[in-house]
């Protein structure tokens, strides 16, 4: 029976009354193919979520894996290699059964990428899928590799007729970065969109997968008590942290060829910046969510070269303590070519100019080798007009700030000024605190999982949108620019910070009069 | 308090009110987390445990099963006939130790041993010993329905296994009482949840939904004594895809009847396999007017699934998931006590009228 295993058609889809009520939405077949099969993002997160989502029965009933990869090796040598990779990374130890029945049905195709033999005998494996399916799968491919090789693999797909399917969709997941500045990002769009229509992409930005950033949409959206307050009227400045206890470890390739501002501001922090400032949606579909934060990226103005160096600061870590332990500079990390000026903390002061946020400023800062490992958004409101305890001795009174807190400790704090006990009226600030930990019985799912699956099943809320992409890089390209200038002479310094400290002292100076960092 | 996952905050007292609980509770936490704040109590669920004080260790430990499931704050009210004095045993325990920068989950767990002079009074017992404004989830393993009456007062969910009951009917009968007073969680419906997904699985790319309408008979094999489980997924299908079941009747180890569906009439067999050891169902095979085929069924590393199209044409394969175990099912069903399935009720107001009428 041929039928087709998801593509839509101009027929009306009637719905399938069993969905209801079910936790689980079924996940059309599919063959995944990845692409990097045998790095190291495949072997840690991406084969790990597959195992986890084979033990909770969430994999499609018909399932095949498909690895491609330069290195020669046989089929059960890649089936091995993806159970070590399961036993060692996965967040719960194996069930033996389930673990073979998910490796039954993985198989290796060699090669270089740029190779043409390789996709044709791709296509041979996703036909012999589907004929021992008995049935179309849907096709999902999944781009693991180093971002040069994203122009050639869906340059290939697309020759070697991959990049549609009669029977079914096909979809194209690709991994951060996309691009490294704006010209590249355009580039890498232009090429993509030559081959896949854009609702075939699914661009990957694992934070929002995490189940705590989602949750800021239901904090935001459910809770009627925010929103009257969530304006330029009534907050002051936001502020939003992403920090690491860590060095680079063993990632200086990557690393220095990135630094922290293309790392985690360019795509995370300012996902993170759009879900605090954006307009509640008119449904939570992938298209008008990812309208609404498209819009606050447009609103927030290009820099000018002038502007730079008032509204961003780069530094470098040097040598320090860490953990009760002596750690290297970043400049002494193996790896890291000698003289580098590549920045592990970047900060911006942005501005959204709308007419919700006008006025009020978005601190970013994110940095390795920082106090504490954190990643939160606080939100400090206005103060009060008028304090009228002031002459009791509360001047100390701060204004109330609304903490989100992504990690470690998942949940949302409130600062409120309470009286201390005693006959005088002193009041000084207490924390009224929510923990996700304490109130749900469920676990977070891993980012990852989360994400293959909305991929496999073609819902793209999570995923980024090319024009999300431009906008975010519209944004960080002139700062890029400014600190990376084709003649190799920046105007814009590096500064330095001792590791384990909370980072260069210069980051003040980014601050509006009156305001401060928060302690990481 | 520190080193190792912490399990040592006990308190005890022999002739004790329900207030006096209550402080020990209140205590103890704090003493915890004045001695260490990275321990903090969890606040999700309350559970209420009517157990017979004979089978209570039974029930401790299959409580201790259900792993992250733990209710925040579980009151066991252990009955003995003839007891006159009301004892206690207050435990807070955490399953971790806090890592650096993290917090670790406390839960509480209260064990009052009464007797039938509290039962009168039992809600003013259990009453002080619930985390205010916490949902609620009753659970008698051991009957006592009328206790379970009154505790619901206090209750907002209430646990049930509709294979425990001796007969169907009974089940049935009494998960569909309770479901007009409370919200029904019952442990033999989540057993059938793997095969409902996948049943829904197998008719969810678009081109098969049509087959739904084309369905011609349905097989569930089950455990002997999981034939309320098997009439819950009969009773889901129709319920769903509006059929009409009329009443089974037996046929040998099986129930057999139809529903009346829109342009057909469904054949349905609900057969026993002695051979199957867990409770819960065997396998599931739905057949269609075109002469297709499907079966599920228990398999080592998932379902098995066997497909056979109009043409003869057989298929074999494994859809992967893990068994969850009769803990993982119990710890599933305190999970399910803080969500909302609009489809159990329709599903056992459908299996009800496959009774045959009394």
């Amino acid at each position: 029976m041929a039928v087709s295993a998801g593509r839509p058609t101009s027929e009306p889809v009637p719905e399938n009354p069993l969905v209801a009520g079910l936790e689980r939405i079924p996940v059309a077949p599919t063959s995944l193919v990845i692409f990097g099969a045998t790095g190291d993002l495949a072997r840690r997160k991406l084969l790990p979520a597959l195992y986890n989502l084979a033990h909770e029965g969430a994999l499609p009933g018909r399932f095949h894996l498909i690895g491609v990869s330069r290195k020669e090796k046989e089929h059960e040598d890649y089936r091995e290699e993806c159970e070590q990779a399961i036993r060692r990374f996965s967040r719960r130890t194996p069930d033996d059964a389930v673990l073979e029945s998910l490796l039954e049905n993985v198989c290796y195709v060699p090669g270089t990428f740029d190779d043409p033999s390789v996709y044709s005998e791709l296509g041979k494996m996703l036909d012999k899928c589907e004929k021992q399916a008995g049935e179309p799968l849907n096709r999902a491919f999944y781009l693991s590799t180093a971002p040069t090789f994203f122009p050639v693999i869906v340059e290939q797909l697309g020759k070697s007729k991959l990049a549609h399917h009669e029977h079914g969709e096909v979809r194209l997941i690709i991994e951060k970065p996309f691009g490294t500045t704006l010209e590249e990002a355009r580039e890498l769009n232009r090429e993509v969109l030559a081959t896949f229509d854009e609702t075939q992409v699914f661009r990957i930005d694992h934070y929002l997968g995490k189940e705590t950033v989602q949750n800021m949409m239901a904090f935001r959206f459910a809770n009627g008590m925010f929103e009257p307050l969530w304006n330029r009227n009534y907050i002051d400045s936001v502020q939003i942290t992403a920090a690491e206890d860590l060095g680079i470890g063993s990632r200086a390739d990557y690393y220095d060829s990135a630094g922290a501002l293309r790392d985690l501001i360019q795509n995370h922090m300012l996902q993170l910046l759009c879900h605090v400032a954006m307009e509640p949606p008119v449904s939570f579909t992938a298209e008008e969510v990812r309208n609404e934060k498209v819009k606050v990226l447009q609103s927030i103005p290009e820099p000018t070269a002038a502007e730079i160096p008032d509204m961003s600061l780069r530094a470098q870590y040097s040598a320090g303590h860490a953990g009760g332990d002596d750690v290297p500079g970043y400049l002494e990390e193996e790896g890291v070519p000698e003289g580098s000026v590549t920045e592990t903390y970047a900060a911006l002061r942005l501005e959204v100019d709308n007419w919700r946020w006008a006025g009020v400023p978005f601190y970013l800062r994110t940095g390795k080798r920082l106090a504490r490992k954190i990643t939160e958004i606080a939100v400090t409101l206005k103060p009060v007009p008028h304090l009228a305890f002031s002459q009791d001795g509360s001047l100390g009174v701060q204004p109330n700030q609304l903490v989100l807190t992504l990690q470690p400790n998942e949940g949302v704090s409130l600062s409120l000024g309470a009286k201390i006990p005693g006959t005088r009226m002193i009041i000084r600030p207490v924390q009224m605190e929510f923990q996700y930990g304490t109130a749900f019985l469920s676990q977070s799912p891993e980012a990852y999982e989360r994400l293959i699956t909305d991929a496999m099943r073609g819902d793209a809320t999570l995923f980024t949108r090319n024009d999300e992409v431009e906008a975010q890089w519209r944004i960080c390209d002139p700062i890029v620019k400014a600190w990376e200038p084709a003649d190799g002479q920046s105007l814009v310094s590096v500064a330095s910070y001792v590791a384990g400290s909370q980072g260069p002292k210069e980051a003040d100076d980014l601050l509006r009069e009156g305001d401060r960092w928060r302690a990481i | 308090m520190s080193g190792g996952a912490r399990s040592d905050a006990v308190w005890s007292e022999q002739g004790t009110t329900p207030d006096a609980i209550e402080a020990a509770l209140r205590k103890l936490l704090h003493d915890i987390h004045a001695e260490n704040g990275d321990y903090v109590p969890a606040r999700v669920l309350n559970m209420i445990a009517f157990v017979d004080r004979e089978w209570s260790g039974e029930i401790a430990n299959r409580l201790r099963g259900v792993g992250r499931y733990h209710a925040s704050r579980t009151v066991v009210l252990a009955y003995e006939p003839g007891r006159e004095r009301l004892d206690a045993r207050v435990m807070i325990a955490s399953d971790d130790e806090p890592k650096p920068g993290e917090l670790a989950l406390l839960h509480e767990t209260v064990v009052v041993e009464l007797g039938d002079r509290h039962l009168d009074d039992l809600l003013t017992i259990a009453d002080p010993l619930v985390v205010t404004d916490l949902p609620t989830l009753l659970w008698s393993p051991h009957g006592h329905h009328d206790i379970v009456t009154e505790l619901l007062a206090l209750s907002q969910a209430v646990l049930v296994d509709s294979v425990d009951e001796p007969s169907s009917r009974d089940a049935l009968d009494r998960a569909c009482t309770l479901s007009g007073q409370a919200y029904v969680v019952d442990l033999a419906w989540l057993r059938t949840t793997p095969w409902r997904e996948r049943v829904a699985a197998s008719f969810d790319p678009p081109p098969r939904r049509a087959e739904l309408a084309e369905i011609s008979g349905v097989t569930v094999r089950h455990h002997p004594e999981s034939t309320a489980a098997a009439m819950l997924l009969a009773g889901w299908l129709s319920s769903r895809l509006g059929w009409r079941p009329e009443p089974l009747k037996a046929d040998g180890d099986a129930l057999v009847g139809t529903a009346e569906a829109h342009e057909r009439d469904v054949k349905l067999r609900l057969e026993a396999a002695p051979e199957l050891q867990v409770r819960g169902l065997e396998d599931v095979t739905l057949e269609t007017s075109t002469g297709r085929s499907l079966l599920l069924g228990r398999g080592p590393g998932g379902l098995h699934a066997r497909s056979r199209d109009a043409q003869g044409r057989e298929r074999e394969w494994t859809i992967a998931g893990a068994s969850r175990g009769e803990q993982g099912v119990l710890g599933e069903g305190i999970r399910q006590a803080l969500l909302r399935d609009p489809t159990y009720v329709p599903a056992l107001t459908a299996a009800r009228a496959m009774l045959t009428p009394a």
